[in-house]
């Protein structure tokens, strides 16, 4: 039996007078990835980035409808500790301006964690989940910046993991990476499956049937289908999903 | 029809000949007052009160002057214009109220610094009967080299990377966490220049402590923040204009130590602006 993590009903987010996502009504489950693709402007990431309330930043967002984690209603959450539990990597890795080590514990010690030793085992334990830890135990105090960016987005991974989430989104975020290194965050992201409910915004529709369990088609702000990888990519329901997973338009 | 190649090279011409006009005349400037102050600099001119009605002695008091009501405006406008460029560019929502405010700083750094002198009067040493006192004059200066500050600081706010404000709130930290740990220690660099700025002009400045603090001739050193003091400015003021027969020399001299005193200060500001940047991680 799966278990629904985030429940969105009757979506609808505008950005001053512009709709960014139309009636959006949509379940995330736990255990599983869900695959999220469409061409640009139709609304994936705006999608994501209001699971864990960043769509807030921008001054002219408007919304309506709901979006319940755990059957609670996100907009009256406690906005850090959501973001605490739905963490987030973002198409470009984006280390912050500290070492590796640093960049790790950044969120544990933001939650007030002070002991040096159990900081140390929370950056061991989350490097070693995002399959980072043999490359840089040796230098955990060198700037995050001196990594690949293969190896910079596994450390990203690694962050959020380390503040030990429920759920994690992912923004594209093998955009900037070269195959190999595509490779290997998909493997860290089939690996964390087992622990977490996952979305995965992707432009790639090939990475998308990979490893989403469940895939959806956004186009234009509206979700045009959602349904088990298997079927999307093989018998979709909706010409236009058939279309742009064919490379037709996109 | 002018080849390409030669317009190059007279577009290189102006543009190497503007930034050596800009050279020369500090150069001259740093030249001169060097050649003709450097004989009055001994350890009697650097240690001792002015004498013989200001023709001999040292100045001392006016340094020491100096250099308190430096510190003083640097300990009040730094940390209020700090926290003011933290609001304006964290916080403060782009409406009619912020405009206003943001309009207020911009004509701030226009006031003639005569009206601050004026002002600074009528505030602090009347309305709050700080007096004439060291205390009036570092807040006044203070106040003058506010909008400098603030500007500069909002601007090395503003230069920190949205993303990385993005990466820290989505790992659940709270604004000011962000503020604080993320955007604040790379934005020390920038904040920096504005104090170095902001020492430049409240050393050299003449108008703003000539009602608030000034002290035409004062042979000792101020005891309290309430006291007058001597200040090298209006020193080099009243040595060139309202005492007749000061050897040039003691007045190139005194020159020579404002110069000093400033680059020193700055050059401070400067080593730990280098040390920050070092630790710069991107």
């Amino acid at each position: 039996m799966v278990r629904t993590k985030i429940n969105i009903k009757n979506l609808n987010i505008w950005f001053g007078d512009v709709p960014a996502l139309k009636n959006l009504s949509i379940k995330i489950y736990v255990n599983e990835i869900l695959s999220v693709i469409g061409p640009s402007n139709s609304g994936k990431t705006t999608f994501l980035r209001m699971l864990n309330r960043l769509n807030e930043l921008e001054t002219n967002f408007k919304m309506s409808g709901q979006v319940e984690f755990d059957n609670q209603d996100i907009m009256k959450m406690n906005v850090e500790l959501l973001r605490k539990k739905i963490g987030m990597v973002f198409a470009l890795p984006l280390p912050l301006p500290l070492s590796i080590f640093d960049n790790i514990a950044y969120g544990a010690r933001m939650h007030g964690v002070k002991n040096k030793k159990k900081l140390q085992q929370i950056v061991e334990q989350a490097l070693q989940k995002a399959y980072l830890w043999d490359e840089v135990k040796d230098r955990l105090d060198v700037s995050a910046f001196k990594l690949s960016g293969g190896q910079q987005q596994r450390l990203c991974i690694a962050r959020t993991l380390a503040v030990e989430p429920e759920v994690i989104l992912f923004d594209e975020p093998c955009s900037g990476l070269d195959p190999i290194s595509t490779a290997k965050v998909e493997e860290a992201m089939l690996k964390l499956k087992k622990d977490y409910a996952m979305v995965l915004v992707t432009n790639n529709v090939k990475q998308a049937a990979r490893v989403g369990d469940s895939t959806a088609f956004f186009l234009s702000g509206e979700l045009i289908e959602v349904d088990k990888t298997d079927k999307m990519f093989t018998v979709p329901s909706d010409k236009r999903t058939d279309d742009y997973i064919r490379g037709k338009f996109g | 029809m002018v080849s390409s190649k030669k317009t190059e090279k007279i577009a290189f011409f102006l543009l190497f000949l503007a930034t050596l006009l800009i050279v020369v005349p500090v150069g001259l400037i740093v030249v001169i007052i060097i050649k003709k102050g450097i004989g009055a600099i001994s350890w009697q001119f650097l240690s001792d009160i002015p004498r013989q009605g200001m023709r001999a002695g040292g100045i001392l008091p006016a340094i020491v002057g100096t250099i308190y009501l430096v510190l003083g405006a640097l300990i009040f406008a730094l940390p209020i214009g700090l926290l003011a460029a933290i609001y304006l560019s964290e916080y403060a929502k782009d409406n009619y109220l912020t405009r206003i405010i943001k309009l207020a700083i911009v004509n701030l750094a226009g006031v003639p610094s005569v009206v601050y002198g004026l002002f600074g009067l009528a505030i602090f040493v009347v309305f709050f009967k700080f007096g004439t006192s060291i205390l009036s004059g570092s807040l006044t200066l203070g106040i003058m080299i506010l909008p400098v500050i603030i500007t500069t600081s909002r601007e090395a706010l503003e230069s920190v990377p949205y993303s990385f404000r993005e990466a820290s709130l989505s790992l659940g930290a709270s604004k000011w966490q962000t503020i604080r740990h993320i955007v604040l220690p790379n934005a020390i660099p920038g904040i920096l220049t504005g104090a170095i700025l902001g020492i430049g002009r409240a050393a050299g400045e003449t108008a703003p402590i000539l009602f608030t603090v000034a002290a035409f001739y004062l042979p000792q050193m101020p005891k309290s923040i309430f006291d007058q003091a001597m200040a090298l400015p209006y020193h080099l003021y009243v040595i060139s204009t309202q005492v007749p027969n000061v050897d040039e020399k003691i007045r190139y001299g005194t020159a020579l130590v404002l110069l000093f005193l400033v680059l020193f200060m700055n050059l401070i500001a400067i080593i730990i602006r280098y040390q920050f940047r070092k630790q710069k991680k991107w």
